[in-house]
């Protein structure tokens, strides 16, 4: 659970869990399992079409939520279940409390249930007396521990089998041995005596089926089949939201949530519960079901037009799964209460902005959440939203008001760095002098050397190098990348000579300006909007082919973001805008006649940047570009694996992104390759910066830089 | 040829079955009979050691309370609440002279657990090597909850490609009051220390699937 009340805390929270070995060497191997065991359970099926499927059902279900709402409660309560309807989580906590007096209940027994994390279910009962006990595994050690859930499936996930069976020798009196089977087996036994003793089973849903009044249940361990059996009163709480109108609904949901959260086709168990069944116990009296629905800010979310997506959550965890900050710092810095990409969002929600104002900062934008995620929900754009949110609620910081005003001005933001190159000279080796740059804020770069700002803009030697070319196949605008642009112009005028090689003709429109995704990642959506205006205006798409660009990051903003933010004018910009690596190899094929073959190929290894392979689907051409030029080509492990930069962020989680592009450094050594080649300018900051600093031998280099490398000087 | 063994001439639904249901460790027999599934279940029983005390956890360092639980199951138990009651009536045959005791009263006596609940699943699901039993009987719940070992018989005329296939009948009788409805796949398991597998945490620690050919 994220408390810290600063963000200077939160860093110092975050610093911890990195320090944490057991938790670090956890954390890599569940990612890296994850992935393997996700791919095995879809094999052979249509992933896409499968969580199209659910985002579909659910937004259907979510726009009639009030009337599913009074569908199930009619049904269930045909069937003898009471419905309750909790505003808030307090209220739900006080209904359950009631409901536990009415029946003069002394123990409670709980299978998991997020939403009664949500509401702190446990504390409200037991500061009214009742001996509550969880009794799903992993609950009901972080009970014994009295700590929230590090991972919304696995909420044990933090912890060893030595400090399990430590807690274990203490609730038994008993020591125990740190084996796994046998803690198992004795927690099977402790519990199964809670069971035979509870008055009141309190269990959660995945769903509830409005079509007949059915409650579903997904588990592994089968604690929840006794928790709803064995006492005489049945509790279910439920988010709104696990309102579905049939079962045919709920079973598309099945399809995906199992094989999505753990990789199995489907769990041990799944239970339909529909009304009070059949109970044998003492005293001859019927069961009691009811079952608490929470609203808690859920009715209004589902009427958001922005937000209403959250609520298809199926809460798989798999968007905690695959985030590399998740991976570094685990669940108790990475959420409240709801864990990974979709729980920075939802604490705003539930649990307001006071939690979630640090948490919506430490994501990195790299898009695996929203790649993976069992209900297409576009997580890495809503974190953004909820921050920019949070500055429109509080205030926007100096720096970020700062950026804005000076991105506003495409000349300023440009003199400005002119003249922070001249500042920096004399050059030392210390290069601290980009901050002047969008991307960083300098504050501990150590792990990375910095490069310095270009003698000469790509913008100010335009005139002189821009290549002529008679009878050209087609003309392209080059977008420049600011770092292209201000600190590697080699890697565009690479770029520009393979294109006219190619028989491009490249026009550079000097309008143009930053992006925007710095300004927009920092939640400053005026200034976002107002560079996007300028640069469709100043690229003139009408007039070119198609506009290329050097910098993955740029590439996906200008093709998603600028639809999204200007509307439909801004498509037919959208739709021209290519990376290079597209343009040259599936667009105009590379000119194999310029690549001679050569013996004696060096290695080269490829590091995929999140927003080239995520953000535009690129997996392949890449690759293929650095083979026909005639490279040898060593594939690193988790090739796709975000490399840590990420913009401002590397400059807000400088450890963070310090760990993350450690792995990476190590993936690219571990091919033995002398060159790691990438498409996108940051990630050559931070992968150069990395591999300098270490003091390893890999040279980093823009896939152009890489490919003019081997072409022939002359046709 | 003796029960138990591969008769192996099932339509592709069964392979399937078979095999998605052995992924997550079910043992997949054939039977040709009610009879053999109910001698097979004996054989079993007879077959497995008094209790098998650490597999259950009864033979681990427990508190006093959980120990006392554990002290309550002296004997071996079956417990078979499905069947129709001339096949109880000759399981209960079958059992008596091996010293098993086939329960007839309510299951909740026997909560320190019980060797093998047996069960006649009313569908099954293919694709992912599911049973289907209406649990709605609280008899029949714990049967397949309390249990160590849980075999379920089920007819092959019952299996069905996918869950979808069963959407009808699943929604009518979702719509009869106060229905459980259980899809059991598998054995109990959990993963939560150390994301280590572990089976059977709260419920059977083995589960048998007793193909009857029916059709
Ligand atoms: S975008 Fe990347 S860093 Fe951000 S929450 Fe998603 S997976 Fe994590
Ligand atoms: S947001 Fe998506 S990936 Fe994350 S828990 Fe919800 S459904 Fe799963």
């Amino acid at each position: 659970m994220q408390t810290a009340k600063t963000l200077k805390d939160y860093r110092r929270e975050v610093d911890q869990a990195l320090a944490n070995d057991f938790l670090r060497q956890a954390m890599d191997n569940f990612a890296v399992a994850y992935r393997a065991s996700r791919a095995n359970a879809f094999a052979g099926l249509d992933v896409d079409r499968l969580v199209a499927d659910v985002a579909g059902a659910k937004d259907q279900a979510l726009a009639g939520l009030d009337a599913l709402y009074a569908r199930f409660k009619a049904k269930a309560e045909a069937l003898g279940i009471r419905v309750h309807l909790a505003a808030t989580a307090d209220e739900a906590n006080r209904i359950i409390a009631a409901i536990a007096r009415e029946n003069r209940v002394a123990t409670v027994i709980k299978s998991k249930s997020m939403t009664a994390e949500e509401t702190l279910l446990n504390h409200h009962l037991e500061a009214e007396g009742l001996t509550v006990t969880e009794t799903d595994l992993g609950e009901w050690i972080i009970q014994l521990r009295h700590e929230g859930p590090s991972h919304m499936v696995m909420p044990a996930i933090h912890l060893s089998r030595f400090q399990v069976a430590e807690l274990f020798s203490q609730v038994t009196g008993q020591k125990q041995d740190a084996e796994i089977q046998r803690l198992v087996k004795v927690a099977r036994r402790e519990l199964r005596r809670k069971f035979a003793e509870a008055d009141m089973g309190i269990s959660g849903a995945n769903f509830a089926i409005a079509e007949t009044g059915t409650i579903g249940l997904v588990t592994n361990e089968g604690n929840a089949r006794l928790v709803t059996t064995l006492p005489r009163v049945h509790v279910a709480l439920v988010g709104l939201d696990k309102l579905v109108p049939d079962l045919h609904t709920a079973l598309q949901i099945l399809r995906v949530l199992p094989r999505n959260a753990t990789g199995q086709a489907i769990t041990s168990y799944v239970t339909w519960i529909s009304g009070p069944a059949e109970y044998g116990g003492p005293g001859g009296t019927a069961k009691q079901m009811h079952i608490v629905f929470l609203d808690n800010g859920r009715r209004a979310l589902a009427r958001d037009p922005i937000f209403a997506q959250v609520l298809r959550c199926v809460r798989c965890g798999a968007c905690a799964n695959v985030c590399p900050v998740y991976r570094m710092v685990g669940g108790h810095q990475y959420g409240h209460i709801y864990i990974g990409a979709i729980g920075l969002i939802v604490t705003y929600f539930f649990h307001g902005r006071e939690k979630a104002r640090h948490l919506v900062q430490n994501c990195i934008n790299c898009g695996a959440c929203k790649a993976v995620c069992a209900a297409g929900i576009d997580l890495p754009r809503l974190i953004k939203e909820v921050h920019a949110r949070i500055q429109d609620e509080e205030g926007h910081p100096i720096e970020s008001v700062m950026l804005s005003l000076v991105l506003k001005n495409r000349r300023l933001f440009h003199t400005l760095l002119r003249s922070a190159q001249i500042a920096q000279k004399p050059v030392t080796d210390q290069t601290q002098y980009l901050r002047h740059l969008p991307h960083i804020f300098s504050r501990q770069h150590n792990f990375r050397a910095l490069p310095a700002i270009a003698e000469k803009a790509f913008r100010d030697q335009w005139e002189q190098i821009a290549p002529v070319v008679p009878k050209p196949r087609m003309k392209v605008a080059l977008f420049a990348s600011c770092v292209q642009d201000f600190v590697y112009p080699e890697q565009l005028l690479a770029g520009v000579r393979l294109l006219a090689a190619h028989g491009v003709a490249v026009a550079f429109p000097m309008g143009q300006s930053c992006c925007g995704l710095p300004v927009a990642m920092m939640g400053e959506k005026q200034a976002a909007h107002s560079v996007a205006c300028q640069n469709v205006a100043a690229l003139a798409p009408e007039r070119y082919d198609y506009v290329v660009t050097l910098c993955a990051s740029c590439a996906s903003h200008l093709k998603h973001a600028y639809p999204r933010m200007l509307g439909s004018r801004a498509q037919t910009f959208a739709d021209k805008v290519q990376p290079l690596s597209v343009l040259l190899n599936d667009i105009l094929g590379l000119d194999s006649r310029l690549f001679p073959v050569q013996a004696g190929a060096a290695a080269v290894t490829y590091h995929a940047p999140c927003h080239l392979c995520r953000g535009l689907g690129v997996h392949a051409a890449p690759q293929a570009l650095v083979r026909a030029a005639g490279y040898r080509f060593a594939p690193a492990a988790e090739e796709e694996t975000c490399c840590g930069f990420g913009g401002t962020y590397s400059a807000k989680f400088p450890e963070i992104s310090a760990q993350i592009l450690a792995k990476k450094l190590a993936d690219a050594g571990r091919t033995g390759a002398d060159l790691l080649v990438t498409e996108c300018p940051g990630c050559v900051m931070q992968l150069r910066g990395g591999a300098k600093r270490q003091g390893l031998g890999l040279q980093v280099a823009h896939l152009a830089e890489v490919l003019v490398k081997k072409m022939k000087a002359k046709r | 040829m003796p029960p138990g063994t591969d008769r192996g001439r099932h339509p592709a639904a069964a392979q399937t079955f078979r095999r998605a249901a052995e992924k997550v460790s079910a043992i997949v027999r054939d039977v040709a009979s009610l009879d053999e599934a109910l001698a097979y279940t004996v054989r079993l029983c007879d077959t497995k050691e008094a209790c098998e005390l650490l597999a259950t956890g009864c033979a681990e360092p427990l508190s006093p309370g959980a120990a006392a639980l554990c002290e309550r199951k002296q004997t071996k138990i079956m417990a078979a609440p499905g069947l129709p009651p001339e096949l109880w009536t000759r399981f209960e045959e079958l059992c008596r002279p091996r010293g098993i005791t086939l329960a007839d009263g309510p299951l909740r006596d026997h909560l320190a657990g019980i060797d093998i609940g047996v069960t006649i699943a009313d569908y099954g699901i293919a694709e992912t090597g599911t049973l289907v039993i209406d649990s709605s009987s609280e008899a029949l719940r714990l049967a397949t909850m309390i249990s160590e070992i849980h075999v379920a018989i089920l007819p092959l005329s019952r299996l069905r490609e996918t869950a979808h296939d069963l959407e009808p009948e699943l929604t009518a009788r979702m719509q009869t009051p106060a229905n459980y409805l259980a899809f059991i796949t598998g054995a109990s398991r959990t993963a939560d220390i150390e994301r280590v597998l572990a089976i059977g945490v709260h419920g059977p620690l083995e589960l048998h699937i007793l193909l009857l050919e029916d059709r």
